[in-house]
């Protein structure tokens, strides 16, 4: 009763209703569309029952090649920009001059624009003149140029590539301030036990990063299962669907007016998401905010 | 080799491994740069190679022909609106949460913070905003953005509204201070940076953003920067010099709030992740 007083409930309403009205509400009457025919076509919206969900699961269609490569994606991605991340973050976190010059190069892509960065690569990676092929050519490396966006077997791979490129700078920073946040008493007491770098490595940075690492995951599977910038400034799903992603798909659903179908990906998406979410919650939420 | 001899040669390499990585971080950049620089014949490509003859009437055509100032403000807007409402409303909501830590209002700042993992819905809320007139219109793209960063700025300030100790409310409320100016004369001020490093966040997350705009901006001239480019890269093709002119006029704000604020951004996207 006092915490009432002092702590009004009203102060959170405007966020509460904000967030409820514009971002749960949606995915919550989308649920309900989802068994619906609704389209811009028809004026009415009759009920269709799994007539979307069958569509989506069937293998007369592409859907299931859009999830999929939407997993990939999300894999590949998180996986390597880890990897490279832990790997650049262990060689430069210490003794580097200009680290904070470094740093702040690496980091830069995170802050700009998806879209912008994908429009530069669509130049760098075009195959007759972009800047990757004419360095191969002028290292007398032909045999590695590549029609990059182009080729079937290719373009999703490059697409996974540039957003490694955008995303291993974050990673790397995290898990810099994450190394250097350990007290350096660890090291010095191991050493005296006699142990070598790997068995530090092993046993001290990799358990200190271990929540850091975590983090970075979430977050970067969170991003790869909802990406759509990078895939429509590079190459807005094609050659053939072949680097179409879950949410390039609904934008073209939405295009295209088939709100009905466009809808039920989205919900599958959000179900997955609100069931899958709690857990990375829980990851997120562990520890208590920090500053960096 | 002696110890000292291999230390410094590992120092050498790690030295050489961080120019080759910002320097592949930094070709991006740098083309983008130079080519904006360059006249028409120079720039049907992309080329590292330094402008001929330094060309700056490029910017003038872009802001000109790509409509740059009308977007410039849109997306000034857009971004400044949203973010003094997600600050705000977010910042007030953070503060229940972390002080009234009973069951029901944990369950309550989950609910929150889970927006931060749901996917937007993005045909269903077109839905909703044609409902609410919101569709096609300025106060509804704010509102949006404002709701789409609600989550994680709540997340943000949480933290460190457990930090201000609670004998503040106490001491303030025993003077006769009502709840309204306890929170924005006492506990905002102690807020500060964490505001500041989440209204950072907003800012360059919605200046960025342009999906909400592709969705529900059917009018060119409500759109931000960042569709005015696509846009002018679907017009202007072949032409480098200009699509590069125009990237540089709609990063340089951006840029130039990550050199001013890199500490509260940097700190911002780590915190949470890094146990202190």
């Amino acid at each position: 009763m006092k915490k009432e007083r002092i702590y009004p409930w009203y102060f959170a309403a405007g966020a509460i209703f904000l967030y409820t009205a514009l971002c749960v509400i949606p995915g919550i009457i989308g649920i309900g569309y989802s068994f619906t025919d609704w389209s811009a076509y028809a004026k009415e919206v009759h009920f269709a029952g799994l007539k979307n969900f069958k569509e989506i699961f069937s293998a007369d269609t592409n859907y299931l090649k859009y999830i999929t490569n939407t997993l990939l994606f999300t894999v590949v991605t998180t996986a390597a920009k880890s990897g490279l991340g832990l790997l650049f973050a262990l060689a430069l976190s210490k003794n580097i001059k200009m680290k904070n010059f470094h740093r702040g190069v690496m980091y830069m892509p995170s802050v700009l624009s998806i879209l912008i960065i994908g429009l530069v690569f669509t130049s760098i990676l075009n195959p007759k003149t972009g800047l990757l092929n004419e360095t191969l050519r002028a290292a007398g490396m032909d045999s590695l140029t590549q029609q990059w966006l182009t080729n079937p077997k290719i373009a999703f791979w490059s697409v996974m590539g540039v957003d490694i490129w955008r995303g291993t700078g974050y990673i790397m920073t995290m898990l810099i301030v994450g190394i250097l946040a350990i007290p350096q008493v660890y090291y010095e007491a191991s050493s005296i036990d006699g142990a070598n770098g790997w068995n530090k490595f092993l046993h001290i940075t990799l358990p200190m990063l271990r929540q850091t690492m975590a983090v970075t995951i979430v977050l970067n599977v969170l991003y790869g299962m909802k990406v759509f910038d990078m895939v429509y400034a590079l190459t807005n799903g094609g050659p053939g669907h072949t680097t179409e992603v879950m949410y390039t798909a609904v934008f073209k659903q939405f295009s295209q007016g088939l709100y009905a179908e466009g809808t039920t990906i989205s919900s599958v998406m959000f179900i997955f998401m609100v069931i899958t979410g709690f857990f990375m919650i829980k990851i997120l939420t562990k520890d208590e905010v920090v500053e960096g | 080799m002696n110890g000292k001899k291999k230390k410094t040669a590992v120092n050498v390499l790690k030295n050489v491994l961080a120019w080759m990585v910002s320097l592949i971080m930094l070709i991006p950049l740098v083309l983008i740069v130079v080519n904006a620089f360059k006249p028409d014949a120079e720039a049907l490509t992309l080329t590292l190679s330094l402008p001929e003859t330094w060309t700056f009437s490029n910017f003038a055509t872009v802001i000109e022909k790509g409509k740059l100032i009308r977007s410039f403000l849109n997306s000034l807007l857009y971004a400044g609106c949203a973010t003094v409402i997600a600050v705000v409303l977010g910042s007030m909501a953070a503060y229940i949460f972390s002080r009234r830590r009973d069951r029901f209002n944990n369950s309550v700042y989950m609910y929150m913070v889970l927006g931060i993992v749901i996917p937007i819905n993005y045909v269903a809320l077109m839905k909703v905003m044609q409902v609410t007139h919101l569709n096609n219109s300025v106060p509804g793209i704010i509102l949006l953005y404002a709701a789409t960063q609600l989550p994680f700025t709540v997340f943000l300030i949480y933290g460190f509204v457990s930090k201000v100790p609670t004998d503040l409310d106490e001491a303030a409320v025993i003077d006769g201070c009502g709840p309204v100016r306890l929170y924005f004369n006492i506990i905002l001020p102690m807020l500060r940076s964490s505001m500041v490093t989440a209204a950072v966040l907003c800012f360059l997350n919605t200046w960025n953003e342009f999906v909400m705009p592709l969705y529900f901006l059917n009018s060119s001239e409500k759109w931000p920067m960042t569709l005015a480019v696509y846009n002018f890269f679907g017009q202007y093709e072949k032409s480098w010099n200009l699509i590069c002119a125009d990237i540089l006029l709609t990063c340089l704000p951006v840029i130039i709030m990550y050199l001013v604020c890199q500490k509260y951004i940097v700190g911002g996207q780590t915190a949470g992740a890094v146990k202190g």
